[in-house]
């Protein structure tokens, strides 16, 4: 007698997965979990706590991004999200050069600085060819000259209890509402002192060309793309980024992508 | 040879460790392909190397559309007309929006989901693992003893001709799929996922180099998906032929009737 009980209870339950797999795939369940304060989208992102956790706890946590051969530069670095900046400040700079650009650093520092596109190429130089990795999938291979985050990071002397790097960029990259959004990104400072993290005025042995963020961009290479930030207009120290955007750290993790692109 | 082979009786086939993990496994697949997909449709090109040709054509897999056709293009050679590829219901996606999650375009939301059963399934793998050591599940039912390799091709001439033996224990053709499963295609999943993060690279430039380059890796993700979506329906082929009932049961509930001839000699 228990066998047929059984299998129809093993047939019920074949029967029910199978709906319920095709429920899931076929219609549009899951879509609520595109809204950014879903419960469950909200548990799910704790995932990319432990991403870093483990990249940043048992991996190396200084280890240096691959860096490439000149050989590997096999085409321009392709550019993405704005490419040439409408907004008026930026078109001002932009028609002489970049000859009047200041680079404002403040915020949690004892030495807030003004620094001319001279002055930062006057600073140490570090080359790097290093390959790009764009959140889509694709990857482009580059070298890109700058001055080290760190060292300009070590003349603003930053403040005991600034926690990340905020930067601030000329470009607008959506129109909405309650004006223009302009494009910002948030790194720690692990990221900020990492010996490859370097503010870049140069690519591929000539000057930032304006798609890829001139005059000045940062680069961290141990991240995806988004978090390099281009056009960078000031950078300020902060110890926390809940009330910039919305409160998320950068542009694009406003918009539900991952605060730490190491993935 | 007789071909009608009377029913034995009930045996415990499959520990509670095997069915909790292979329905975890199932669950996590799942989600794992579909939003896989969506992540694909960001850029739905597979290149060979460290990154991708733009100025020069290291392309691997490419599906697209033109004039609001889709084609698919392998190798260079482009196949244009397969329906669903490249443009469905009137939207120019790679893949349909009933293949991937979110339906929409959704990237970012895509990636939250991936990477959550991503930890989900390599978190039961490494469960598995220790289970099936410490169970003797390896050594007693995955194991390719000599006499299971010399078995190896009347049991595929078997399977072909629809002929299932329902032995207690795996017999030579499921304990080489499934070994290829666990110990070829899984750790290779992860290892080309874990390849494509930057973050992981820097602590392990081994890793893409093994791999050919970040852009292999991400090409053999996608095959290794493939692979893994074609067992899958090999799979349920298997069940469905074999028995669905039977087979259900032994997985939901570990008892499963084995062959009458059988029963002694496992």
């Amino acid at each position: 007698m228990p066998e047929p009980i059984l299998t129809r209870r093993a047939l019920l339950r074949a029967g029910m997965s199978g709906a319920a797999l095709s429920a899931l795939g076929g219609c549009k369940v899951l879509d609520g979990l595109s809204a950014p304060d879903h419960q469950l989208r909200r548990f799910m992102e704790r995932a990319n706590d432990l991403t870093k956790a483990m990249q940043r706890g048992v991996l190396d946590r200084d280890a240096l991004a691959q860096e490439f051969q000149p050989a590997d530069i096999r085409q321009p670095q392709r550019p993405n999200g704005v490419t040439d900046p409408q907004d008026d400040a930026y078109l001002a700079l932009k028609s002489k050069d970049f000859a009047n650009y200041r680079l404002q650093v403040g915020g949690m520092v004892h030495q807030p600085l003004s620094l001319s596109l001279d002055q930062l190429r006057a600073m140490p130089v570090r080359r790097q060819i290093t390959r790009h990795d764009c959140v889509e999938g694709w990857s482009c291979i580059a070298e890109w000259a700058g001055v080290p985050l760190a060292h300009v990071l070590s003349l603003a002397r930053v403040r005991i209890g600034a926690r990340y790097v905020l930067f601030h960029c000329f470009d607008t990259i959506e129109r909405s509402l309650t004006g223009a959004v302009r494009y910002y990104e948030t790194i720690d400072m692990v990221d900020a002192n990492h010996p490859q993290t370097i503010l870049a005025w140069g690519m591929n042995g000539a000057a930032l060309p304006v798609p890829n963020g001139a005059p000045l961009r940062v680069r961290v290479e141990r991240q995806l793309g988004y978090k390099m930030a281009k056009y960078i207009r000031a950078i300020e120290l902060v110890d926390g980024f809940s009330d910039i955007g919305r409160g998320r750290g950068g542009y694009w993790e406003d918009r539900g992508y991952e605060w730490y692109a190491g993935i | 040879m007789d071909t009608s082979i009377s029913p034995g009786p009930l045996v415990r086939r499959h520990t509670r460790i095997t069915r909790i993990t292979h329905w975890t496994w199932a669950i996590c697949l799942f989600f794992l392909l579909l939003t896989g997909l969506q992540i694909f449709n960001a850029h739905p090109v597979l290149y060979w190397g460290d990154q991708s040709g733009f100025d020069f054509d290291n392309r691997v897999l490419w599906i697209g559309s033109e004039d609001g056709r889709g084609f698919v293009e392998l190798l260079n050679r482009r196949l244009s007309g397969l329906g669903i590829f490249g443009a469905s219901d009137g939207t120019l996606r790679a893949f349909p929006h009933w293949a991937t999650i979110p339906s929409g375009v959704d990237l970012a939301t895509g990636r939250v989901i991936h990477f959550f059963f991503g930890w989900v399934f390599l978190a039961t793998l490494l469960v598995w693992f220790a289970g099936a050591v410490v169970a003797g599940h390896l050594r007693r039912d995955l194991l390719m003893g000599r006499a299971h390799w010399s078995l190896l091709g009347s049991d595929l001439v078997d399977h072909l001709r629809f002929r299932f033996r329902h032995g207690r224990r795996y017999g030579p053709l499921q304990r080489l799929s499934y070994g290829l499963m666990l110990f070829v295609l899984f750790p290779l999943m992860i290892m080309t996922g874990l390849a494509m993060s930057p973050g992981a690279n820097a602590a392990a430039p081994w890793l893409p180099e093994i791999l050919g380059g970040r852009q292999s890796a991400r090409t053999l993700h996608f095959v290794a998906a493939a692979a893994l979506s074609g067992f899958f329906v090999v799979h349920i082929v298997m069940v469905v032929l074999a028995g669905p009932l039977n087979e259900m049961r032994a997985i939901v509930t570990g008892w499963y009737r084995a062959d009458a001839e059988e029963t002694h000699d496992a």
